[in-house]
């Protein structure tokens, strides 16, 4: 009887529901409110009333290039922030209803708010934006983050904090570089790069699952680890031999026929290399598995509730094993973008601190694919802006310009995301 | 975690009085269960294990192990040459140094120098290891370290002042400067439940920009100078060195501070407060202790620790002028610090002195022997994993470990009973 009245809607609320009620969370919308009369006021009133922006455009068609396109700045930043006005408004309304808005609402608020401030900074200066190129390098400068935050999400719903991302990342590279260099051939580097941040996936859950040692401490030790050895083996056996072992190759750019002559998305998204294809199917095949399939159900239960995984016959601490495993190798696979995919050589801490960055994406997305993918594509994005603007050369001093995306973030975490739940058994070794 | 694993020990000793081999092996294996056992052996298989490294890159070991078998003895004459050589350069750059460019009252310099380096490691060190404890996984060092150097650097370098006073000032500015940029994170965590670890990774490169920034402007940049560097800190503003050695004041505040964080955290109310949040939050809030005020103050103190660990780079080192390494990796390497210390002051600071001194060995082993001397960031990963898991290192040196024995016991029971379940 009391799972009817807690399912069926019809059942008149009893003034006891009314006390249980979770008071109303107005942060999301004050944010997004502030944010855009931000906009709005901040571009608009320094927008001169003559000024045109202009945006160019690829088509994808071999043959017709990328054609400009001249935009009035104010009346476009008008537009764009009454368009982020509105959705303020929908983010009130939801809220009055204690609904929650859904993933899109940040992700066009976003995209608005960033179009806007794009078509201000280049403001009259005659210069086009390569609307393009900066979106098809965003995706590229997003593909480690978008890797690592997968091997975040993997590690952690099944009970294991991956703090190691950073060195995951950098063992790939390193193991990309020199198989790829020695042998020629890039794509065994990309083979071998999973296996790197596999075995620094291995030692994680070596020392957290069967030793019990606290995940955060190992992940920050095995970070320094990786920094250490393939710092010394960089300028030992790498230096020594440059030329079989620092010989950069590169993985070939692949457009996929036919997608990738739609006009704007078709460069973006299909003419780049096998990696960037390699994370689409990764990001789709997680977003499926982990929540749809018996192994995502049973690596969740290890890490919501061991004990009653245990209870119905699954093996937790083998599971765990496991999934760290295949986490480190997702996150492996990513490193292979710092050197194979990029075609540079290996560097020593040539992932500065990417690692760090997915695993904020990762706490930003909720825990979840889906938004620690929009996250990890935020930040790429925000790196590669830093570039396109670097060239315009924009009034703000470059510096506020590059810890900007950095302060959205705070920002965002704190009046947008909030308190988000992790795993309930994360980080707590079981010992049954 | 060695309490997990001694008191079963212990217990196994106490329980076979009668048996006489088992008491000698009792207190063996209480010998062999202590910490101190465990640090000692995770120490020998790191330096066997840095030993390897420098063995693989060493190019007489190379071309010697080629001819291995026709003549092992030059192969295992090169590999003693390559780690004795590696090894003592290590401990003479370190430690002391008995070497004919030094005389008698100069032999322990190098140790003065590993203690000059260990002292921004264990403020940043003792600031971390207070959030640890109050559960906050505070990556922002870094970041606070860059706020407290602005401040310190700043009335450094622009005020003019006394001795004496200028040097206080420059101290009040660097914990000011880092207790402003921890509150930020603790704040948020407090307000809105923002997630520290980001809210700090995010900090940490806002405070790096925001200092590129800042050395652009004309009142930051030396004169004469096109490099972003400040002008070097008065010297009315720096820490007086004792007996013309490396080692200053910094050290000296630097063991204040340790006792302080310990007078906080075990003698205070607020200390208990902090300890009782980061044990069980849901039981402190029951028992009517403020989280939220909990977090903001261990985020601030833990900010002002770290904003003093800035004083040693730009009151004491060489240049004593703000850049834009200015914080180097301190704000990382204190992380291990502290974990290597289990967040107590007293194993902060030793963590932070073995460190600093396998820095400075590292400098010296670079410059006389060419070992990278990131080998040193293996040293210390190694050791700080095999400390933290000590039933590995019983493993590895084949010790008794009663813990791992009872729950195999105990599996072998289970097992045995579902056998029988199943019969």
């Amino acid at each position: 009887m009391s799972t009817m009245t807690a399912t069926a809607p019809a059942v008149p609320a009893t003034p006891a529901a009314h006390h249980v009620a979770v008071p109303i969370s107005w942060k999301a919308p004050v944010a997004y409110t502030v944010l855009a009369v931000g906009g709005l006021l901040g571009f608009g009133l320094s927008a001169e009333a003559g000024e045109t922006s202009l945006i160019s455009i690829a088509t994808g068609a071999p043959g017709l290039g990328s054609p400009s396109f001249e935009l009035p700045t104010l009346a476009s930043v008008i537009v764009l922030g009454l368009i982020q006005l509105a959705l303020a408004g929908w983010a009130w309304r939801r809220a009055s209803q204690r609904a929650k808005a859904g993933i899109w609402l940040p992700a066009v608020f976003g995209v608005a708010l960033v179009i806007s401030f794009l078509l201000w900074a280049v403001a009259g200066r005659g210069y086009a934006i390569q609307f393009t190129s900066l979106l098809s390098g965003a995706l590229f400068l997003s593909v480690p983050l978008v890797f690592g935050a997968l091997a975040g999400c993997v590690c952690e719903h099944v009970g294991v904090i991956n703090v190691a991302i950073e060195g995951q990342l950098l063992a790939g590279a390193f193991l990309a570089a020199v198989v790829g260099s020695a042998t020629g051939n890039p794509w065994l580097g990309l083979i071998c790069a999973p296996l790197a941040g596999a075995l620094v996936g291995a030692l994680l859950a070596l020392f957290a699952v069967r030793y019990w040692v606290d995940h955060i401490i190992v992940g920050i030790v095995l970070n320094v680890l990786v920094t250490g050895l393939t710092s010394y083996l960089f300028s030992t056996v790498l230096s020594n031999n440059t030329a079989v072992f620092s010989n950069p190759t590169q993985l070939p750019r692949w457009p996929i026929p036919l997608l990738s002559q739609i006009p704007v998305l078709g460069p973006v998204l299909f003419d780049q290399n096998v990696l960037v294809y390699l994370m689409y199917i990764a990001v789709a095949a997680f977003h499926v598995m982990l929540f749809k399939s018996r192994w995502g159900l049973r690596m969740r239960a290890c890490g919501e509730h061991p004990k009653a995984a245990d209870t119905v016959g699954i093996k937790v601490n083998a599971t765990r094993i496991r999934n760290t495993i295949l986490g480190g190798a997702v996150a492996g696979l990513g490193g292979a973008y710092f050197t194979v995919a990029a075609g540079l050589a290996f560097g020593k801490e040539m992932s500065a601190g990417r690692g760090f960055i997915a695993l904020a994406a990762m706490i930003l997305g909720g825990w979840k694919p889906k938004g620690a993918i929009l996250a990890a594509l935020l930040f790429g994005f925000a790196d590669n802006l830093q570039n396109a603007l670097g060239v315009v050369g924009v009034a703000i001093p470059s510096q506020f310009m590059l810890m900007a995306p950095y302060l959205v973030t705070v920002f965002a975490v704190a009046g947008l995301v909030g308190r988000v739940r992790a795993p309930a058994a994360e980080g707590v070794a079981y010992k049954g | 975690m060695t309490t997990a694993a001694e008191t079963p020990a212990v217990r196994a000793a106490a329980n076979k009085p009668s048996d006489q081999p088992s008491r000698f092996r009792g207190a063996l294996a209480k010998a062999f269960n202590g910490s101190v056992a465990t640090s000692v052996l995770a120490v020998v298989v790191a330096l066997v294990v840095g030993a390897i490294l420098i063995l693989a890159a060493d190019r007489d070991v190379q071309r010697s192990a080629a001819y291995l078998f026709a003549r092992p003895g030059d192969f295992f004459g090169a590999v003693w040459d390559a780690v004795a050589g590696a090894y003592s350069a290590l401990f003479q750059g370190a430690v002391f140094n008995i070497s004919s460019s030094y005389t008698v009252g100069q032999f322990f310099n190098p140790l003065w120098d590993t203690i000059a380096m260990s002292v921004p490691l264990i403020f940043a060190g003792l600031g971390l290891g207070i959030g640890f404890r109050a559960g906050l996984f505070n990556i922002g060092a870094q970041g606070q370290i860059v706020f407290g150097a602005i401040l310190c650097g700043y009335i450094g370098f622009s005020w003019h002042l006394p001795v004496g006073l200028h040097l206080l000032l420059c101290l009040l500015g660097a914990v000011v400067g880092g207790a402003v940029w921890g509150f930020i994170p603790g704040f948020l965590k407090a307000k809105t439940g923002a997630n520290e670890v980001i809210v700090t990774i995010m900090l940490n490169s806002v405070a790096g920009f925001f200092l590129g920034w800042l050395l652009t402007l004309a009142a930051f940049r030396k004169p004469g100078s096109n490099n972003p560097v400040s002008p070097a800190v008065d010297a009315t503003a720096r820490f007086p060195s004792f007996f013309g050695t490396a080692v200053n004041l910094g050290f000296v505040l630097a063991a204040a501070a340790a006792v302080g964080v310990w007078w906080l955290m075990e003698r205070s109310t607020l200390g208990f407060r902090i300890r009782a949040v980061g044990a069980n939050q849901d039981a402190a809030r029951t028992a009517g202790m403020s989280v939220a005020a909990s977090t903001v103050w261990v985020m601030v103190i833990a900010g002002a620790l770290a904003g003093l660990a800035a004083t040693s780079q730009l009151l004491a080192s060489p240049e004593q002028q703000l850049n834009a390494d200015i914080a180097g990796t301190f704000g990382f390497d204190a992380i291990t610090v502290a974990l290597l210390g289990r967040s107590r002051p007293l194993g902060t600071v030793l963590a932070g002195l073995l460190f600093g001194g396998l820095r400075a060995g590292g400098y010296l082993m670079q410059a006389s022997t060419g070992t990278p001397i990131d080998v040193i960031l293996v040293l210390q990963s190694v050791i700080v994993l095999l400390i933290a898991a000590p039933p590995l290192v019983k493993a590895i040196f084949r010790l008794p470990d009663p813990e791992r024995r009872r729950q195999k016991e105990s599996k072998r029971a289970k097992s045995g009973l579902a056998a029988e379940v199943a019969a």
